[in-house]
């Protein structure tokens, strides 16, 4: 009989009773026809039932017959207590999917091995150095540099140039038919060394490596190729134009491979050569990935690597005037590193990498609550069965057997948990990733339901059942059935380990609830930063032009602007404050050679300090005619910085090896440059009309348009404003239209979402461990009845029974709390880096979580102690 | 599983050498074939037949199958597998050697 035909006959136990019987039957008949007594061959066959029983057993695997009735019989059990078995599955589901969820982020964001050929040998090059002591590092290369280190070591690692993805400004017909879509320069011989495959026409390939601007070929990616063009094969072909190159497309890279950036999928691949930045030696803007041959040992590899990048700093160091000392020795003291990159490199990552394991470390402690919850919770229906239990006992069932019985019935919670946790999950993930970064370019990852996924959901239940399962089945099978039938074993060792939990849930619960807090105070001290200027109701109209326009036309541009009804005040600048662009430079003070604290420089017209209402402490704005060389306006820092504080109006500086001169013509408060988290920079605002060695005001391409409008909305001018422009000076374009508003609010994206994730679980974490609470004093008041209806008959008070009901656990709970506490404050330390304007050792910090949790202890004992307080002793003990 | 002792032993050897011989035999025809080969000297327990057909059918010694017999009712008969066989000639030998050794020492004594 094949293994397969006994798990069959399990679930058809009847048919085979039938079988025998009947198979017995014929036997007593032939017995009968050859002349003997029915009875007595009934007898010599032995009892039906036995037979039976013998039959069955053998032509059945045992134990999943008994699996069968222990599953109908834990079903029965979670029937019967239908409510507080819907409120243990429901709080496991939302634990085990908030894991799920967080290992689903981490896991496609971290860990997930990039869709290529030997992404196990994929490293990503840094450079480690120090400046002034304090260490720095970074993976941005040059390069020229890249291509003399491919060169020197191609016989051991193939080293690959990939540009971060980024999103940009295309077209597949007129200017006016502009899109956005990621962009991702690379080495056409990643797409060999990847081992990828075309879906269509065909890939990149050495030969669209050799010459800068020599291969105007696109391949777009397969999400990109199905969502903007429905996957029509005649997109093979088309053109596209970013700025004034044209790319025809060539190919689509199949799937699974969606770019080395985790966060973004990039939608077109170009050649790393059509960048207009291959041929300096200045701009370090692309990352070295090197796929290194199997058996090459990674220290000489990085050792030849050093030798050569430090050779092309050194030459091209020769260059360099006025750069300070400590700079210069930080750039020549770099050495080279490997981190593998089997993943995927992308500055998301570093970002997110701690963010989202605090996240993961506290859904992990709300599940540790729940399973301490649903343990308690067994534990005390497994006293109200402790009878039941003592009578298997008795009638010769196994330790093992009632172990099994119960664990089945923790096994069906948490699968069916699970089945909820899964939807959860499923649900939750791709939310929480649509959060990160700003809504109008959220991040977008890969989160395939794979083995990974799955693999990781079954060790958590396993887990899961282990942790609320296991110790409640032992206790529950060890039961004396002299105990339990003389009514009731030591009641107090059931208690003692209930109370554990709970002293286990409250040291959980303050860690969740400090952290929140922690989180919750960084975005408020960030959101409520004070800016120096005010961003409410003003419109960004980034702008963009195909050829340099006039300074003119820029202007004029402006004043339309200024015209249109509702808008209060318009400027032009560079870009807009908080954007994401940064510009800086040394400069040197009274001829001195420069420091080594570099300004910040952002290039602003006429009236743009008013139209962004950033207080003047001194001196005047820009007027018509000031210049750059010329004029600047500083902040207080480039004051405090630079002019040891004083005034420095009228005062002068120069950048660019003391070749550019400035007189300090005002001064504005401070006011965060690119990031609200990092202290003020030293600005230097300068006019935008810059003029070359001739005194000619030069051209732009690009320009930010900053407008004041007079309504409550700004964006209800938007596009009334864009077509304003383009109809008066149609060789401008507006590509992006944001608010002030929404760039300080993308400040603290990340800030917001921590705190509101750490709140949702500390939420739940009180409500669990609240609930907890509940059930244990409930439970113990249940069993101690008795006693406390003596004791009340003896003349005991509210105060004594509720004190008598409470002490044991609020010993536990003040314990708990100081475990926590320990706990809160390690991991503070930890966090620290995430956290802005709040110190984890902070006693301010720590009142509200000790405040929160006694509040939420005091709340939850209250039934218990009012319903032993009720307790009528006569009625009591009557029912006895 | 339990170790099968000398009794069980035998039973089995009984069962699997009157199947080798008449394939496809009910259990009561086993334990009658059983009675006359033997000139009514063997008997097998009727209580313990049916258990052993079922234990040597899980081993996968034996096969069963349900027929129509002669008189048109059903009937669940029973017939060696491979391995059943294999079992058949092990504990033939099994039962000679046992055999021989009591021989040899009712001789000897």
């Amino acid at each position: 009989m094949s293994w397969w035909s006994r798990v069959a006959n399990v679930f058809r136990g009847d048919r085979l009773n039938r079988e025998i019987a009947e198979e017995f039957e014929l036997h007593v008949e032939e017995a009968i026809a050859t002349g003997r007594d029915e009875s007595e061959a009934r007898r010599a066959l032995g009892t039906h039932v036995r037979h039976r029983e013998e039959g069955h057993q053998t032509r059945v695997i045992g134990w999943l017959d008994s699996l069968r009735a222990d599953v109908i019989f834990g079903w029965r059990q979670l029937k019967r207590n239908r409510v507080t078995s819907a409120a243990a599955i429901l709080s496991l589901a939302l634990a085990i999917g908030a894991c799920t969820s967080a290992f689903r982020l981490m896991d496609a964001l971290l860990w997930r091995p990039l869709p290529v050929a030997h992404a196990d040998r994929l490293y990503d090059i840094w450079r480690e150095t120090a400046i002034n002591g304090a260490p720095y590092r970074y993976d941005s290369w040059a390069y020229p540099s890249y291509q003399l280190m491919r060169d020197a070591v191609k016989d051991h690692a193939q080293l690959l140039a990939v540009s971060p993805a980024e999103r940009t400004d295309l077209t597949y017909g007129s200017d006016d038919d502009m899109e956005k879509a990621h962009v991702q320069y690379v080495s056409g011989s990643m797409f060999g060394a990847f081992g990828l495959r075309p879906a269509l026409g065909r890939l990149l390939d050495e030969n669209d490596d050799r010459v800068p601007k020599a291969s105007p070929y696109a391949v777009l990616s397969y999400d990109y190729w199905q969502r903007r063009f429905g996957r029509d094969p005649k997109v093979i072909g088309r053109s596209l134009r970013i700025g004034s190159d044209l790319y025809q497309i060539v190919g689509v890279v199949d799937l699974p491979f969606t770019g080395t950036d985790p966060g973004t999928l990039t939608d077109v691949f170009l050649p790393i050569m059509m960048n207009p930045l291959v041929t300096r030696k200045d701009a370090a803007w692309m990352r070295t990935l090197a796929i290194v041959h199997p058996g090459v040992a990674l220290g000489p590899l990085t050792a030849k690597m050093s030798a050569i990048s430090l050779a092309f700093e050194t030459e091209r160091a020769k260059s360099f005037k006025d750069l300070p000392n400590s700079i210069m020795t930080a750039i020549l003291s770099e050495k080279l590193t490997m981190i593998p990159a089997g993943a995927g490199v992308s500055e998301l990552q570093d970002q997110y990498r701690r963010a989202l394991g605090v996240i993961g470390v506290l859904v992990a402690l709300v599940l540790l609550i729940a399973c301490a919850n649903v343990a308690n919770l067994m534990t005390a229906q497994a006293a109200t069965r402790a009878q039941e239990m003592a009578l298997r006992v008795s009638i010769g069932a196994g330790r093992l057997r009632l172990v099994r019985m119960v664990l089945t019935e923790s096994v069906m919670m948490a699968v069916l948990a699970s089945l909820l946790a899964a939807a959860f999950a499923w649900w939750s993930a791709p939310l929480v990733v649509s959060m990160i970064n700003p809504p109008d370019d959220p991040a977008r990852l890969m989160l395939p339901g794979d083995w990974r996924v799955l693999g990781f959901g079954l060790l958590l239940v396993v887990v899961v059942v282990l942790l609320f399962g296991l110790a409640p089945a032992l206790r529950a099978s060890a039961v004396k059935p002299v105990n339990a039938l003389k009514g009731g074993e030591d009641p107090h060792g059931r208690r003692r380990g209930m109370y554990v939990m709970i002293g286990a849930q409250v040291a959980f619960c303050f860690v969740v609830v400090f952290i929140a807090g922690l989180f919750v105070t960084t975005f408020q001290r960030l959101a409520h930063k004070p800016l120096g200027f005010e961003p409410e109701n003003l419109l960004l109209l980034d702008t963009v032009a195909q050829r340099e326009q006039p300074a003119s036309v820029w202007d004029q541009a402006v004043e339309g602007l200024r015209g249109v009804s509702g808008v209060e005040d318009a400027a032009l600048c560079a870009a807009p404050l908080l954007g994401g662009n940064s510009w800086n430079n040394f400069i040197s003070i009274n001829g001195a050679p420069p420091g080594p604290i570099v300004s910040h420089f952002l290039e602003v017209s006429p009236d743009w300090i008013r139209t962004m209402r950033m207080p003047l402490i001194d001196g005047r704005d820009f007027r018509n005619g000031d210049t750059t060389p010329g004029a600047a306006i500083v902040n207080e820092t480039f004051a405090k910085t630079f002019f040891h504080g004083e005034n420095p109006v009228g005062k002068t500086f120069a950048r660019e090896s003391r070749t550019v001169h400035y007189q300090i013509v005002g001064m504005v408060r401070d006011a965060p440059y690119r990031s609200l988290r990092e202290p003020t920079l030293p600005v230097a605002f300068i006019p935008r009309h810059e003029i070359d060695a001739s005194g000619v005001v030069q051209g732009s391409t690009e320009g930010t348009f900053v407008v004041r409008t007079e309504g409550a909305a700004p964006t209800a001018l938007a596009s009334l404003l864009r077509q304003r422009i383009h109809q008066e000076h149609p060789e401008l374009r507006v590509s992006n239209i944001r608010t002030q508003m929404e760039l300080v609010r993308d400040q603290t994206i990340r800030e917001r979402l921590l705190a509101m994730l750490a709140v949702f679980f500390a939420g739940v974490a009180l409500l669990l461990a609240g609930i907890g609470l509940y059930g244990v004093l409930h439970y113990s008041v249940l069993q101690r009845q008795r006693e406390f209806g003596i004791r009340i008959a003896l003349g005991a008070r509210i105060a004594n029974i509720a004190r008598l009901v409470t002490s044991e656990v609020f010993a536990m709970v003040i314990a708990g709390g100081a475990v926590g506490l320990v706990l809160g404050l390690l991991a503070a330390k930890y966090i620290q880096s995430l956290l802005y304007g709040v110190k984890g050792n902070d006693p301010a910090t720590l009142i509200m979580p000790v405040l929160v949790l006694l509040a939420a202890a005091a709340f939850s004992a209250l039934p218990a102690v009012l319903r032993a307080a009720r307790v009528d002793p006569a009625k009591m003990l009557r029912a006895e | 599983m339990k170790k099968p002792d000398a009794l069980q032993g035998s039973l089995d050897l009984l069962v699997l050498k009157i199947l080798e011989r008449r394939p496809r035999t009910h259990g009561y025809g086993i334990m009658t074939a059983v009675k006359d080969a033997s000139d009514d000297l063997l008997r097998i327990e009727e209580g313990s037949l049916y258990p052993a057909l079922y234990r040597m059918e899980e081993a996968g010694w034996i096969r069963a199958e349900w027929i129509k017999n002669d008189t048109g009712r059903r009937a669940r008969v029973y017939e060696l597998t491979a391995a059943g066989r294999k079992q058949l000639g092990l504990e033939e030998s099994r039962w000679h050697a046992a055999t021989a050794a009591i021989n040899q020492v009712l001789r000897t004594v």
